[in-house]
């Protein structure tokens, strides 16, 4: 039987494939950031840790979607996926190969619990998608493991709520487990976390909410899923809205879970970086050691 | 769940994104507006198109329904008068990619600052929430 072992959460944001790209990873802006992902790198290459299939929660921006069609939940179900040019040529990395069967067995399975699912067949996937794949796995020639890109709208309003993607990785966790293939699967939720990309209040940081947002998405999920829009765009950001699809993760991973290891950092170019391991508690691992970092301005007070 | 749900209204749900200062929310009427000028922004996603529309910007913004002032935000790329006119950052992008320039350059260029002076307000933890959470309320 499949089973959801991981939830991960990870930035998403373009320069951090330029910062690779570019062979800047390395250098006093980039560095903090890459040695914070590197405990999850390691982590991901033991034994019994990578993953079988991804299901990779993240939005498209403005890339396989145009103003045309605005699915709020769509499903990758396709065997494969290509990097999508988003105005500089597409990003340089190994197409992203789905599991058109596991994909296709979560999309029945929700649509019969109720979520509607845009199904998609022929999709290409943008840098919320491979972005993350870069940041755990590095520069490869292919990636690792089957991922199924689970693309959520959060940038025509109304995005779906908290507490519809908390609902809804409840139900992607009883899809997974009701596939027969024995599968390591993880639900890596992506992007945020607050930052602010239009307007005279671009550039908004919020330490605060972001620090809580971490342990309440650990702790207590439920009452941070109830957390209306306002709060997130006033709080976070605009762009912080983003961090809705942290709840579908965590909605995968069930009641209780186990923080292997919390990395948050400012600033990511305009973005602050929340990198989260998480496991259900039942199941989980060691945590690593250290299990929380922080790094660069979010050392300051 | 046969009970019934808690219902959100949704002209308070509308009304309150006008309260945050300095930010646009991208609602079903800025979407409308700028319907034409993202669809745009999204053709830059093809590299025969970026080369058609550098070799002559104009000439190619007059192929596109777009209106006068979302023309010309274009040609000055002048990214809040392009959100003004409808236009959202992630269609917008495909813009500023195509001339060559990051998130972090638009971002920037919408906030009065000189780039340096961004780059040097993120490096020291960005901008605070503080007074700039709700016009109302001042907080
Ligand atoms: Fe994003």
């Amino acid at each position: 039987m499949a089973r959801v072992t991981t939830g991960i959460t990870s930035s998403h944001i373009p320069a951090l494939g330029a910062a690779m790209q570019t062979g800047t990873s390395g250098n006093d802006y980039w560095g903090p950031v890459f040695n914070g992902y590197q405990p999850i790198k390691d982590w991901l290459q033991q034994p019994g840790n990578m993953p079988d299939v991804v299901v990779l929660v993240y939005n498209d921006h403005a890339s396989a979607f145009d103003m045309n069609i605005i699915p709020t939940f769509a499903i990758g179900c396709a065997e494969k996926f290509k990097p999508a040019d988003e105005g500089w040529g597409p990003r340089p990395v190994p197409d992203v190969i789905g599991h058109p069967d596991l994909a296709w067995h979560i999309a029945q399975s929700l649509i019969l619990d109720d979520f509607d699912m845009t199904i998609m067949n022929d999709m290409d996937v943008d840098h919320g998608c491979t972005v993350p794949l870069s940041m755990m796995f590095g520069e490869v020639d292919k990636w690792p493991c089957k991922v199924i890109p689970f693309p959520v709208n959060v940038v025509t309003y109304p995005p779906p709520s908290g507490r519809r993607c908390f609902n809804l990785g409840d139900s992607i966790k009883a899809a997974v487990e009701s596939f027969p293939e024995d599968l390591n699967v993880h639900v890596w939720g992506t992007g945020g976390m607050s930052h602010q990309l239009q307007g005279p209040r671009a550039g908004l940081i919020n330490k605060e909410f972001d620090l809580n947002f971490i342990d309440k998405i650990i702790s207590d999920p439920e009452v941070l899923s109830k957390m209306p829009h306002i709060e997130y765009l006033r709080e976070a950001g605009s762009e912080g809205i983003e961090l809705v699809m942290w709840l579908i993760m965590r909605g995968a991973l069930g009641e209780k879970v186990k923080d292997l290891y919390t990395f948050y950092h400012i600033p990511a170019s305009n973005t602050a970086l929340g990198a989260l391991l998480l496991q259900p508690e039942e199941t989980a691992g060691e945590a690593l050691d250290p299990r929380r970092v922080m790094s660069g301005h979010s050392l300051t007070a | 769940m046969t009970d019934k749900k808690e219902r959100i209204d949704i002209h308070s749900y509308l009304a309150a994104f006008d309260d945050i200062p300095g930010t646009r929310v991208f609602t079903a009427k800025r979407a409308r507006q700028g319907y034409h000028l993202n669809q745009f922004a999204m053709s830059l996603m093809k590299e025969e198109n970026r080369k058609r529309f550098l070799a002559d910007e104009k000439a190619y913004l007059d192929e596109w329904d777009m209106s006068e002032a979302a023309k010309q935000a274009v040609l000055a790329r002048d990214y809040n008068a392009m959100i003004d006119e409808g236009g959202n950052v992630y269609f917008l992008s495909k813009l500023f990619s195509t001339d060559g320039k990051s998130f972090q350059f638009a971002a920037g260029s919408m906030t009065g600052m000189t780039q340096e002076e961004y780059a040097q307000m993120m490096i020291e933890g960005g901008r605070s929430p503080e007074g700039v959470r709700s016009i109302k309320g001042g907080f």
